[in-house]
């Protein structure tokens, strides 16, 4: 009983720092460091035939896991934080990939099945004469970036400014972002926008005079990712708990009462509308290269709205749920849709409806229960304040 | 004449039981004069043929026109062995179908090297068709003889004017006399030297929409050599008029495929217009309502395939059933649940969406499924020759319409109504009063989800049923709710129409696709404006 106890007494405490603000989180970042840099050791020293090899396929697909999951962070910052729920980061996901996706187009040169140094293929293809005005200076990679930042971020102000000015909120604002999205995926269909409508772009050949089929910038792909989901997440755990994060909270539980205190709503969510967009777009670009496609499905709105269920199983209103969401449904979409493909929609609706009915917290809610009952048994219990949504008002966990 | 056709049908006996006695059987059948011209047909050159078509319509008149019709469409053949004339119809498969030309009876499967095809060329053809346009305006039905003087205009020889007027003077009214009279005023422009004659024909075709009156006057107005200019300023002016003429029908045909869509967005929202507008609560499995009303129509037909007429009136209430049951279960089983949490409430609904689908998918298949249009329900509603109205477009129209009706009657007049009206505006208070808001809830969301259903049966007349036919609808239904006031049916008829008519009057300068995300973005743009739509409820409800 005395090993029973004292096992539970340190698990408890295990469980209470990693849901500590501030501190607890970084085990997250940690692993995250730890496993990356220890698959890519595996890819690049060990021989193909060792068990403990690990194939580039799998540098890839960890790749693509995380860049969803940076995409996860950015609809958790708006969703989890300030209740704006976005059915439209796709939109700005796919933004992104579309300005690296130039940058890789013109990277081809004249070694595209039609040889044009100056034309990517499909324009060729469509009997363009010259490259049309918004593809100049794509074919540098610090304007490319410059760019594939600049048009998700200036949507994002855009649509944002309007629909938080006239106090456009709830079901409405995920309506009209589902719209947006819709109507950039019909737009990016058609062949006359100049990105290669149905077929999207693809064929890269290399990435700043990298051959994108080497393992070794495969390996290099994913340690930038993992490095920028980190840095996403450590910034991201300062906004929302600094002053700032706390107003945000404030507007998400309460938004009349923020007004009337004398904040600006509107500018908090305008800016962290923002500043989610640009995740996704940093998202988007990661996921690019590592992909070596971006078409107009990724515009589709049921995109957007599978982010939102990663981030409802992993638990809103916490950073590392959000990650930790998307690795797991991805994951299980992998191994799902290679074991029986029908089934993956009804698993994926199973779970829409079981965490919004059964678990409103997600996987991060479910642990702090049990800490709860852990915490409760010593009898050091605290009552909280909990919404009817199961958010506390208090919290603001990371 | 009947007796001609027996004769026919006891060559054909005779030919079918003596295979190899053809010498026998054509010296036998020489005796009738049209089933020796029909022997013929079978060894003449192309002149000939055009020769002995001749004779058989002077023989045979109104009874050979199943036999010209089959050799307009290239289908004539005849058997090697016997000689015998056949219809064939082609089957994808290359396999040749024989049946009888002057009945019904199918002669069975025939391999190409049995029979040979009677050739026609385009000579043949012409002739062909004004033949059968004499016997359409000397013994065909009303309309028929109007598509046979509107063929005839396009070639006004002496052979057809004699005709016509042998036509008129043998009593037609309305429509075909007008058209004969036109053909006369055509001729007269034609033949004459005389200006004011000419002008007097110019007076009548004049703003008429026939592609025949408009192809003389441009002819006339190019002619280089025409010295009268009275006559060509006439025409031209006549010209104009029949533009003008053609340019308003268009308009109105724009106006009519708006609507048109508009009904199909109305159909769409207004089940969502309950749901969301009126309990508030979104639910995104709406598409998949619609999509199940679709597929009950598909069943249906399929369990009942002698009924084809019958199977949209049946369809509408067993997909008012399906889908109203469908949506009582996802009201009762989860959307209660999550009272109060509209973005949760939106998620679980996506959810089911997801799972409808899916499901769909494996008990049905991933295609389209082929849903039969009745014949009441296609053809088209001609006005004149630049206008015409599709059936299926029309009824739905007035469908949407009747429905949107019935359900403000429903929540104007039934208890239900009443109950669901004040749910909705003050769920305790009713609750208070003694209303079962668990009850009304469910009937509601039943009711709003049924009448997605019955959408489904008219939307799958117009669109393919797949998987994914209520996906593409469910944006446009949510757009139309939340443009016309959410709460307000009257908004969503508003909403639903105005959306329709702006998408295709956008569409011929943009694009289809083009026209659609304009109409998107002056909607987002819109709600910025106005957030709570075209007609906001008022009230003291306050966020």
């Amino acid at each position: 009983m005395n090993v029973l106890n004292s096992l539970a007494q340190a698990s408890y405490r295990l469980l209470a720092a990693m849901r500590q603000p501030g501190r607890g989180t970084s085990w997250l970042v940690g692993i995250l460091l730890v496993v990356t840099l220890a698959m890519s050791a595996a890819n690049l020293l060990l021989p193909a035939d060792s068990p403990f090899y690990v194939s580039t396929y799998t540098i890839t697909l960890m790749g693509k896991y995380l860049c969803f999951a940076m995409l996860a962070m950015a609809v958790d910052i708006v969703w989890g934080y300030c209740g704006i729920l976005s059915l439209g980061h796709g939109a700005f996901f796919a933004l992104g990939g579309y300005g690296m996706g130039m940058y890789l187009m013109r990277q081809i040169g004249d070694r595209g099945v039609y040889g044009n140094p100056n034309l990517p293929d499909f324009m060729v293809f469509l009997n363009w004469q010259e490259l049309p005005w918004y593809w100049f200076g794509m074919d540098q990679f610090w304007f490319a970036i410059f760019m594939a930042l600049l048009v998700p971020g200036t949507l994002a102000f855009v649509f944002g400014w309007l629909a938080f000015r006239s106090r456009v909120t709830g079901v409405y604002f995920s309506i009209m972002t589902q719209a947006l999205t819709y109507a950039l995926m019909l737009a990016f269909f058609r062949n006359e926008m100049g990105f290669g409508g149905n077929n999207g772009l693809t064929d890269f050949k290399d990435i700043l005079g990298f051959d994108l089929q080497a393992d070794a910038t495969r390996v290099a792909l994913l340690l930038v990712t993992t490095f920028l989901v980190v840095v996403t997440f450590l910034v991201s755990r300062t906004i929302v708990q600094s002053r700032l994060g706390r107003v945000i909270v404030a507007v998400r539980d309460a938004e009349a009462r923020t007004r009337f205190l004398g904040y600006r709503t509107e500018h908090y969510k305008v800016w962290l509308f923002v500043y989610s967009a640009l995740i996704a777009a940093v998202a988007g670009m990661l996921y690019v290269p590592q992909v070596g496609i971006i078409n107009p499905g990724e515009f589709s709105p049921l995109n957007s709205i599978e982010v939102v269920v990663w981030v409802a199983v992993g638990g809103r209103g916490t950073l590392y749920g959000a990650i930790v969401g998307a690795l797991l449904v991805n994951y299980a979409k992998t191994r799902f849709t290679a074991l029986m493909p029908d089934a993956w929609l009804f698993a994926l609706g199973a779970l829409f409806v079981i965490v919004t009915v059964y678990l409103p917290r997600g996987l991060a809610g479910l642990f702090g229960r049990v800490i709860e009952l852990v915490h409760r048994r010593p009898g050091r219990g605290k009552e909280q304040t909990t919404r009817d949504d199961g958010l506390s008002v208090a919290e603001v966990g990371a | 004449m009947n007796a001609l056709l027996h004769k026919l049908w006891s060559v054909a006996i005779v030919l079918l039981l003596l295979p190899t006695g053809s010498p026998l059987a054509q010296s036998e059948s020489a005796g009738t004069s049209a089933g020796s011209v029909l022997q013929q047909l079978t060894e003449a050159s192309l002149k000939r043929t055009g020769e002995l078509i001749g004779q058989l319509e002077q023989t045979g008149g109104a009874e050979m026109r199943p036999l010209f019709e089959v050799m307009l469409a290239g289908e004539l053949y005849f058997i090697k062995e016997s000689k015998q004339i056949i219809a064939i119809t082609k089957t994808e498969r290359r396999t040749y179908i024989g049946r009888d030309v002057f009945g019904e009876a199918t002669l069975g499967e025939f391999t190409s090297r049995e029979i040979k095809k009677i050739r026609v060329n385009n000579r043949l053809r012409s002739q062909l068709r004004e033949t059968l346009a004499r016997i359409d305006l000397l013994h065909g039905s009303k309309s028929a003889q109007k598509q046979a003087v509107l063929a005839m205009l396009d070639d006004l020889n002496e052979q057809n004017m004699r005709l016509l007027t042998a036509a008129q003077q043998g009593g037609v009214d309305g429509e075909v006399a007008r058209l004969i009279d036109l053909a006369a005023a055509m001729v007269q422009l034609r033949d004459s030297r005389v200006s004011e004659e000419r002008l007097e024909a110019i007076g009548v075709m004049s703003g008429q929409l026939e592609p025949a009156v408009r192809n003389q006057l441009q002819r006339l107005v190019d002619d280089a050599q025409e010295q009268d200019l009275a006559v060509r300023a006439a025409a031209q002016k006549a010209l104009d008029k029949i533009s003008e003429r053609i340019e308003f029908f268009g308009q109105l045909e724009q106006l009519f495929f708006g609507l048109s869509l508009g009904s199909v967005l109305l159909l769409a929202a207004i089940g969502l217009a309950i749901t969301f507008g009126v309990m508030g609560v979104i639910n995104m499995a709406h598409g998949e309502m619609i999509m199940l009303g679709a597929y009950t129509t598909y069943v249906i037909q399929q369990l009942f395939p002698g009924a084809i007429a019958y199977s949209l009136l049946i369809a509408v209430p067993a997909a008012f059933l399906v889908s109203g049951s469908v949506g009582v279960l996802i009201e009762r089983g989860v959307i209660r649940h999550l009272q109060g949490r509209p973005l949760e409430t939106l998620l679980a609904t996506f959810g089911i969406s997801l799972i409808l689908q899916q499901a769909v998918r494996s008990i049905f298949s991933p295609l389209n499924m082929q849903v039969v249009t009745p014949n009441w329900m296609s053809g088209s509603l001609v006005i004149n020759p630049v206008f015409s109205v599709t059936y299926n477009r029309l009824y739905i129209l007035l469908f949407a319409l009747a429905i949107f009706a019935a359900l403000v009657v429903v929540l104007k007049k039934s208890s239900l109504g009443l109950n669901v009206r004040a749910v909705s505006q003050n769920r305790d208070m009713a609750k208070a009063m003694g209303v079962r808001t668990e009850m009304v809830d469910a009937m509601t969301f039943g009711l709003g989800s049924g009448i997605a259903g019955v959408a489904g049966v008219a939307l799958s007349q117009l669109t393919n049923v797949g998987p994914n036919l209520g996906q593409s609808y469910i944006i446009d239904s949510f757009m139309v709710v939340v443009f016309g006031g959410v709460g307000n049916l009257l908004g969503t008829l508003v909403g639903g129409f105005s959306l329709g008519v702006a998408n295709k009057f956008l569409e011929p300068s943009m694009g289809a696709v083009l026209a659609n995300i304009i109409v998107l973005v002056g909607l987002i743009l819109f709600i910025q404006k106005r957030p709570k739509g075209l007609f906001p409820q008022r009230g003291r409800a306050a966020e």
